[in-house]
């Protein structure tokens, strides 16, 4: 029963994995990508981990797994920031459809 | 669970793709800071079908490591040297 | 006070990380976290009476409770907006203000942000946080800019201020 469970949570990790990068190749420009590819990943990959918690148990491979998720929530999003605040000075634009840049004037 | 990690190397090669074809310089950055997390996940998986716990040490580190290098990239995008 | 709460906390983090008990292995722990406790006990933190209040450790556990419902609806928004053929997306950087004050509140604040449905922080300055939103809603631009920032600014508010 509990192994169901376990497989279920992996599964569906993985399918947001595979859906955050079918975003990063579909997706127009960078910051639309890195939206898409940076929340899929790290839901998909802190799924993984639980799900492999829940298959092995209280031994040493469940709760280091348990201690990656946190790990993994804090730098992700930290590291995504940096690299839309990069990109942005660094000079790429917005896509051409886009509705308005607010950023621009603060700069 | 060999068709789930079958799944994830083939989200790893979508992720080559876009650092290999990508326009700009950020969007190949992109792709290799998704490439780093998607890598914790098959080190875990990979751990768990061979019943080797020390592949999600490797995992811990990766995650560090991906952090690291991705934030030193941004900052040399930034065009910032790296002590401020 | 506080390095010997920080030598606590390492310690612990070292023995779920190795575990095992065996006695080489906990004589290194105990060197590596008095090194760490010494090095950066003077950066653990800041107001110390803050820590001991129950009612902070309560509104975290709602946070949280919140936090895992945003992260999986957005994680469905984004599966929906790119297998739809047609990339229903309008995307923009919009403006929203801040009142937090101290740094980790702010950093927590923005970490949210990015995993919170059609939303990326991209930068802080001062009083106002920079928001790439994938989906410009066009009526009531103000309001539903700042519905973003309010959701978590006032939980987070009374757990850090």
């Amino acid at each position: 029963m509990i192994d169901i469970a376990g497989i279920i949570i992996i599964c569906v990790g993985v399918a947001f994995d595979l859906f955050g990068c079918i975003g990063l190749i579909r997706l127009p420009d960078v910051y639309n990508r890195l939206q898409a590819a940076t929340k899929c990943v790290t839901l998909g990959t802190c799924g993984i981990m639980f799900g492999i918690f829940v298959l092995s148990g209280f031994n040493s491979l469940g709760i280091k797994s348990l201690i990656c998720i946190p790990f993994i929530l804090l730098t992700s999003p930290t590291a995504a920031h940096a690299l839309a605040r990069g990109a942005y000075i660094f000079g790429v634009r917005l896509w051409d459809k886009s509705r308005m840049d607010e950023y621009k004037a603060n700069k | 669970m060999i068709i789930l990690l079958v799944i994830l190397i083939i989200s790893c090669f979508l992720c080559l793709y876009r650092a290999g074809k990508g326009p700009t310089v950020p969007d190949r950055m992109v792709a290799i800071d998704i490439l780093g997390i998607l890598a914790v996940g098959v080190c875990a998986i990979l751990g768990y079908i061979l019943n080797l716990h020390f592949f999600i040490d490797i995992a811990l580190a990766w995650i560090f490591i991906g952090f690291i290098g991705t934030i030193a990239l941004a900052k040399y995008l930034e065009g910032r040297s790296l002590n401020d | 006070m506080r390095k010997s709460v920080l030598f606590i906390v390492t310690f612990i983090l070292w023995l779920l990380l190795t575990f095992t008990l065996h006695i080489q292995f906990v004589i290194t722990g105990v060197i590596v976290s008095l090194l760490t406790a010494f090095l950066f006990g003077n950066m653990f933190v800041k107001n110390w009476n803050k820590v001991f209040q129950i009612k902070r450790y309560l509104w975290f556990l709602w946070y949280l409770i919140i936090f895992i419902w945003e992260c999986l609806k957005a994680n469905f928004d984004v599966a929906y907006r790119v297998l739809h053929p047609a990339l229903p997306i309008k995307p923009g950087i919009v403006k929203a203000k801040v009142s937090l004050k101290t740094d980790i509140a702010r950093t927590i604040l923005a970490n949210s942000i990015t995993m919170t449905p059609g939303t990326l922080s991209v930068d802080i300055t001062g009083e106002h946080i920079f928001i790439h939103w994938i989906c410009i809603k066009d009526e009531n631009l103000e309001v539903s800019c700042q519905e973003i920032v309010d959701k978590f600014e006032n939980i987070l508010a009374r757990i850090f201020e």
